[in-house]
């Protein structure tokens, strides 16, 4: 990482340290939702961009996270805290399942496979009122006294949202990250130089569906509440078209996509309801013009400044 | 080392290897030639597991391999280059052969070491043998068709093999690449005592550096044994010359 990168990611954190101190209580909120989401559309990405697996219902990961760590602080008597471990382990484990079924498809079959098992897990989560509180969620989950305010709520969201970046960026660069976008550009090559291309890609999936799993228990701090759409699938397009607008060969892109979204999504829907027509328009400019995403974008222009690619003659 | 026998693989009722046979003894060269669609790419798919085979045997030092997934294969140290380049695109040219060595070294379940720090002798020595080391931090998007091939032959040394099986290792190159790349696999198999298998369709290039060579046509095999037997013999020329008598080359 170069000296700027450094000096530029201590400022954003700096400036996000001293967000509660001079923003107004919806915007603290606002931003909390931005981190969260931002860190569902990272540990997307990783299998995404970084896997290039079509993972196309991620907020299932997100919604079992959320609803796993809702369920045990409800509905049991153990330690509360221990409830924002076992939500995103749900949610891994989950994706451990959820992978095994799909995994021996290829690409396109294997998001189609996984939309459909995620909607019968929407379905179910959407029925079982005695349990899940069916389509009216849960509300007024109660929270360990130390998170409950929304400031508290906001640094705990800050961070384990950092915290876990970081643990994404560390396997991203880790030989394992490498061998994961070695298979996303060419999976018979990988499986030919001894890579098990299978067992890679499902923990990757594990991963992924674990932070999820943490982005949706930092939802039932923020909000204190659960719902089934949460695990709909228009969240999972949602969180899809963070990626590709903030850049999914990117690290930090997802996080860019999520902050936008949001931002658009609070404000849009202040003046309109047609908020999924305004997403479907985004989406249609990215894929047009911005194909690598705003980040992509950036990363290629300030890379051209320097250096010319340098491409030889047959 | 390597033993094929009567190996058979149907696609939708086509036949593209059909009986093929191939013997190769450590240290050796073997080329396989055969026209175009004869099933040498697939004969080599079959051997490293890319492929399931119909019916037929692969023994790799007298052990039994047919039909073990690649990774596996590769594991009991056979690599290959492919026809039609096949590198990870967006990575570098050291990434690309890092990773391999990273995979032989059954690293890559390792979450948490920076990549950046591991294997970089091994890797920078590969690419040092090879002619690319002044070029390891380009994109392989990037490279010139001729390197993307020299590329290939990196990342299969990647997995440290005893055997290295080539698909037309040179197709497509400049007559200096070519020539450079000839080269290269000669000190492979001289120096660094691998055994080869090969495919080829420039004559000059197979008679040039195989010890044997077999023979393929439709799927099957015509002959196997030295470069004199194949170069005169009846079957080779009907397929290559449509019959007429005068010897190859
Ligand atoms: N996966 C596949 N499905 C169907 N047919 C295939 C498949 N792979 C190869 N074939 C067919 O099998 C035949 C043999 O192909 P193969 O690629 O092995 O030939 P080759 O000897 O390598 O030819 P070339 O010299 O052109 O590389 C061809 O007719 C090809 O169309
Ligand atoms: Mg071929």
């Amino acid at each position: 990482m170069s000296r700027q990168t450094i000096l530029g990611l201590g400022a954003g954190i700096i400036v996000l340290l001293l967000f509660p101190v001079f923003l107004p209580r919806f915007y603290v909120y606002l931003v909390s939702i931005i981190l969260l989401y931002g860190l569902l559309a990272t540990s997307l990405n990783l299998v995404l961009g970084y896997g290039g697996i079509f993972q196309f219902h991620h907020a299932v990961f997100y919604g079992v996270g959320a609803y796993g760590t809702t369920l045990m602080l409800t509905k049991t008597g153990l330690p509360p805290m221990l409830a924002f471990i076992v939500g995103p382990l749900a949610s891994a484990a989950f994706g451990l399942v959820i992978g095994i079924i799909c995994i021996r498809l290829s690409k396109l079959y294997f998001g189609m496979l996984q939309i459909s098992l995620g909607s019968l897990v929407w379905a179910i989560v959407y029925r079982w009122y005695s349990f899940t509180g069916g389509d009216d969620g849960i509300h007024g989950i109660p929270i360990p006294e130390m998170l409950s305010s929304p400031k508290s709520a906001y640094y705990y969201t800050l961070i384990i949202t950092l915290a876990s970046l970081f643990v994404m960026w560390k396997i991203i660069r880790s030989p394992f990250g490498s061998a994961l976008q070695g298979i996303r550009d060419n999976p018979v090559r990988s499986e030919m130089i001894g890579i098990n291309v299978r067992m890679h890609q499902l923990l990757a999936l594990v991963l992924a569906g674990f932070f999820a799993g943490v982005a949706g228990s930092l939802f039932v701090v923020v909000d204190n509440t659960v719902f089934p759409d949460m695990l709909f699938w228009t969240l999972s397009l949602e969180i899809l078209i963070m990626c590709l607008l903030g850049g999914w060969f990117t690290f930090l892109g997802p996080m860019l996509g999520a902050a936008v979204i949001v931002a658009l999504r609070t404000f849009v829907s202040a003046y309109t309801d047609y908020w999924a027509l305004v997403l479907g328009i985004i989406m249609m400019l990215v894929i047009l013009f911005l194909p690598n995403g705003i980040l992509g974008y950036v990363e290629e222009k300030f890379k051209r400044g320097f250096m010319e690619p340098e491409i030889e003659g047959q | 080392m390597l033993e094929v026998t009567s190996l058979s693989k149907t696609f939708d009722g086509f036949k593209a290897v059909n009986d093929a046979n191939l013997a190769v003894g450590k240290g050796e060269i073997v080329a396989v030639i055969g026209p175009n669609g004869a099933g040498k790419t697939t004969l080599f798919n079959l051997i490293t597991g890319i492929i399931k085979p119909d019916s037929g045997r692969v023994l790799f030092k007298n052990e039994d391999i047919t039909g073990l997934p690649p990774h596996e294969v590769c594991r009991k140290r056979i690599s290959r280059s492919f026809q039609i380049v096949n590198v990870f695109q967006r990575l570098t040219v050291f990434e690309n052969v890092q990773i391999s060595v990273l995979s032989r070294e059954k690293m890559t379940w390792n979450l948490f070491t920076p990549s950046a720090s591991l294997a970089i002798k091994e890797t920078d020595e590969i690419l040092e043998s090879v002619g690319l080391l002044k070029k390891k931090n380009r994109t392989t998007a990037l490279l010139s068709h001729g390197d993307r091939k020299v590329l290939e032959i990196a990342m299969a040394l990647g997995g440290n093999p005893e055997f290295l099986i080539l698909d037309e290792p040179t197709a497509g190159m400049a007559a200096e690449e070519t020539s450079r790349c000839i080269d290269l696999i000669k000190k492979l198999s001289q120096t660094m005592g691998l055994t080869i298998l090969f495919c080829e369709h420039d004559m000059e290039i197979v008679f040039g550096i195989a010890n044997r060579i077999m023979v393929m046509v439709r799927g099957g095999t015509v002959i196997q044994g030295s470069c004199e037997e194949v170069r005169c013999n009846e079957a080779v020329q009907d397929a290559y010359l449509g019959g007429s008598d005068v010897c190859l080359m």
